[in-house]
């Protein structure tokens, strides 16, 4: 918005600005290529690209190509949850104006996380679409829980606040989710995937069945970034610009919600890639929401899949799971973050 | 009767309710550590107990009182104990019921490296809490230094503890999964706190711990009051404040790091022991020993809930956490409530 606003009313401007925006995207776009082709390549097991070309016709007769195979799979996983959280940070940060915003720190993944375990040991889900509507379902009432709790008193819902209540129920909810696990030794290492958050359980029929939910959520994320735009001047300026405050955020943090519920429930609780990549994309992109999201969406696929490479690459021949990976490169930016802030304003 | 008679009974009176009430909590502690001695698979009667105690040989009873659950009920107390004084203390020394050490991050770190020295050096006993106590010190610095800018906000320090702690705990999950012998079952177990597996020898190191630390912050308890009223007001007052916080800031950690390495990061108690200790002896009067004492009951509690309430065997910090965690959201809402600013 500061380029927008800067710029003079011409049009050679504005246009030069898309222009830079629209290469920086093209620039995550080419990152991510070769991210995804790096995440195929390394391992814990060296292969060479004959093996690779021939995996992806479809030979699994060596080690080296049956280990491809499985590569494949998980990296796409890794790209479609990275896409998603990073998205949903975006918009988070957006609908609540918090710089602390992230999926992971205001415990909603946590939730997700909860609902599952409590459905897989209580009421015996076993499909990936009962585990996705359940984990939306825990998603969405964490988010209004905390929302709720950090907005009470006096400024409103403030970064301190919400990151407070976030964390907090963060580890509310963990005390439940040991809880549940641990009372049923039968279905621990069915539940174990949703302790950890980690992309090396991918499976196609997983991508399949979550593929829909994040199209919609992805749908009403990158529909909604006009109104952000528009609530990053405040709600009384939004209201002014003819925009319907309350059903604009409440549209968008569905979007969030279902995006990151919907991951959770695939790939386990995987934080702070919503808090880190937004900020990123911010200092390359500009802090407009239309150009914003969709580089989020890019930065977050780009994150996770190079975590994920990181994590295998470090502790060879077994793995880091990625949730572990993203929380050690996180949280020193998210204390940045808190550093950075004026003490007012937190 | 005259304005000094008045306050001189007042003050009296205070201090024989002040008094009744510390003597009812000890009572409850020792009531909770009778109990666990005698509740389990077999009910022994406090006779039998007694005798064990005391050394005399009783069939059954000796084994699984004077190894199992003895041991066990004291590193309880003793763990309780620890947490509660550790909490009260920073909570009171940064003026914030938040800043208590398992949420900015000094119980993580105390985690981190006990895991580290059992799970991957394999070590036991005494290099175990050095290794603990080492790292609560190290990540207290740490968080310091963080958050300092000029001078330390409360609200900061919590922020930047909570980034801490968030990738410590990854770190000491990390280190469990990579451990082939502790399937994850026992890693969670560890993880939320658990006393299976007290040996006389947790007890030994605990009991020194705590017979060398606890006194030295008792007898801080009027210095650190002052240190409430802010810096310049407590040197005003002649507490030498910077020696005063050090000489605190190391003997809560290690009751803390002490107690991590024994039992584990026990969820909560640090956190819930000084606000529970603040609410029953009301605004006149130190909080920090009837911390210790609610921090001793806690654990014994939740720890004989724990094993014997439910189908299954709980490990203590299970319960401390599940208790423990509504009363930390209930505490923010009220403070938003209220208008403050934390």
């Amino acid at each position: 918005m500061t380029g927008l606003a800067l710029a003079p009313p011409g049009v050679a401007p504005r246009r030069r600005l898309a222009r830079a925006r629209a290469l920086g995207l093209a620039g995550l776009a080419v990152l991510l290529v070769v991210a995804v082709a790096a995440s195929v390549a390394f391992g814990a097991r060296d292969v060479g690209w004959a093996d690779i070309v021939a995996a992806f016709g479809g030979q699994a007769e060596t080690f080296e190509q049956a280990a491809v195979t499985k590569r494949i799979p998980r990296t796409l996983l890794a790209v479609v949850a990275g896409a998603a959280l990073g998205l949903s940070g975006a918009v988070m940060q957006g609908v609540t104006r918090n710089p602390l915003a992230d999926p992971g720190i205001l415990g909603v993944n946590t939730g997700a996380a909860l609902a599952v375990s409590l459905g897989v040991a209580g009421f015996g889900l076993v499909t990936h679409t009962a585990y996705i509507w359940t984990a939306i379902a825990g998603a969405a009432v964490t988010a209004a829980g905390v929302y709720v709790v950090g907005s009470l008193g006096r400024g409103g819902a403030t970064p301190l606040k919400l990151a407070l209540a976030g964390a907090a129920t963060s580890a509310a909810l963990s005390s439940l989710i040991t809880a549940v696990v641990l009372g049923r030794n039968d279905i621990a290492s069915v539940l174990r995937s949703w302790q950890i958050g980690g992309v090396g359980g991918g499976s196609f029929a997983a991508l399949g069945q979550v593929l829909p939910f994040l199209a919609v959520g992805v749908a009403l994320s990158i529909g909604s970034a006009r109104s952000l735009n528009s609530l990053a001047l405040g709600d009384e300026l939004a209201a002014g610009l003819g925009e319907r405050v309350a059903v604009a955020r409440a549209g968008a943090a569905l979007g969030a919600v279902v995006l990151c519920g919907a991951t959770t429930a695939v790939a386990g609780p995987i934080g702070f890639v919503g808090l880190v990549v937004p900020h990123a994309c911010r200092l390359l992109i500009g802090v407009d929401h239309r150009w914003l999201l969709p580089a989020s969406a890019l930065g977050g696929a780009i994150l996770l899949t190079v975590s994920d490479i990181a994590g295998r690459l470090v502790a060879r021949p077994s793995e880091v799971d990625v949730g572990i990976v993203t929380a050690l490169v996180g949280a020193p930016f998210f204390i940045h973050l808190v550093r950075r802030q004026k003490v007012r304003e937190l | 009767m005259t304005a000094l008679a008045l306050v001189r009974s007042g003050r009296l009176r205070r201090r024989s309710r002040r008094r009744a009430l510390i003597g009812l909590l000890a009572a409850g502690v020792a009531l909770a550590f009778a109990l666990s001695l005698m509740i389990g698979h077999t009910f022994y009667p406090p006779a039998d107990v007694l005798a064990v105690i005391l050394g005399r040989d009783v069939p059954g009873a000796g084994f699984t009182v004077g190894e199992l659950r003895l041991p066990r009920a004291i590193v309880a107390v003793l763990v309780g104990a620890g947490f509660g004084l550790g909490g009260v203390t920073f909570q009171t020394m940064l003026r914030n019921q938040l800043a208590s050490p398992d949420i900015i991050g000094i119980t993580a770190g105390a985690g981190a490296a006990a895991t580290l020295a059992i799970v991957v050096l394999r070590l036991s006993g005494a290099q175990v809490s050095a290794f603990a106590i080492a790292a609560g010190l190290g990540v207290a610095v740490v968080v310091y230094l963080l958050s300092y800018r000029h001078g330390v906000a409360g609200t900061r320090l919590i922020l930047v503890g909570i980034g801490v702690a968030a990738m410590l705990d990854s770190v000491t999950a990390y280190l469990l999964s990579r451990a082939g012998e502790w399937d994850l079952q026992q890693a969670m177990r560890w993880l939320a706190g658990s006393l299976n597996g007290v040996t006389w020898t947790d007890v030994r190191w605990l009991t020194w711990a705590t017979a060398v630390l606890a006194p030295i912050l008792l007898a801080q308890t009027r210095p650190l009051g002052l240190l409430r009223l802010g810096d310049d007001t407590a040197s005003a007052l002649g507490v030498r404040v910077d020696r005063t916080r050090i000489v605190l800031i190391v003997a809560a950690v290690g009751l803390i790091a002490f107690g991590t390495a024994a039992a584990g990061p026990v969820a909560f108690v640090a956190f819930l022991s000084g606000p529970i200790a603040a609410r029953i002896v009301g605004r006149h009067g130190s909080p920090v020993l009837p911390a210790a004492l609610i921090g001793a009951l806690l654990v014994t509690v939740a720890d004989l809930l724990g094993q014997w309430a439910f189908g299954t065997r709980f490990p203590v910090g299970v319960v401390t956490g599940v208790l423990g965690a509504p009363y930390l959201l209930y505490l923010i809402v009220r403070i938003n409530r209220s208008g403050g600013s934390l």
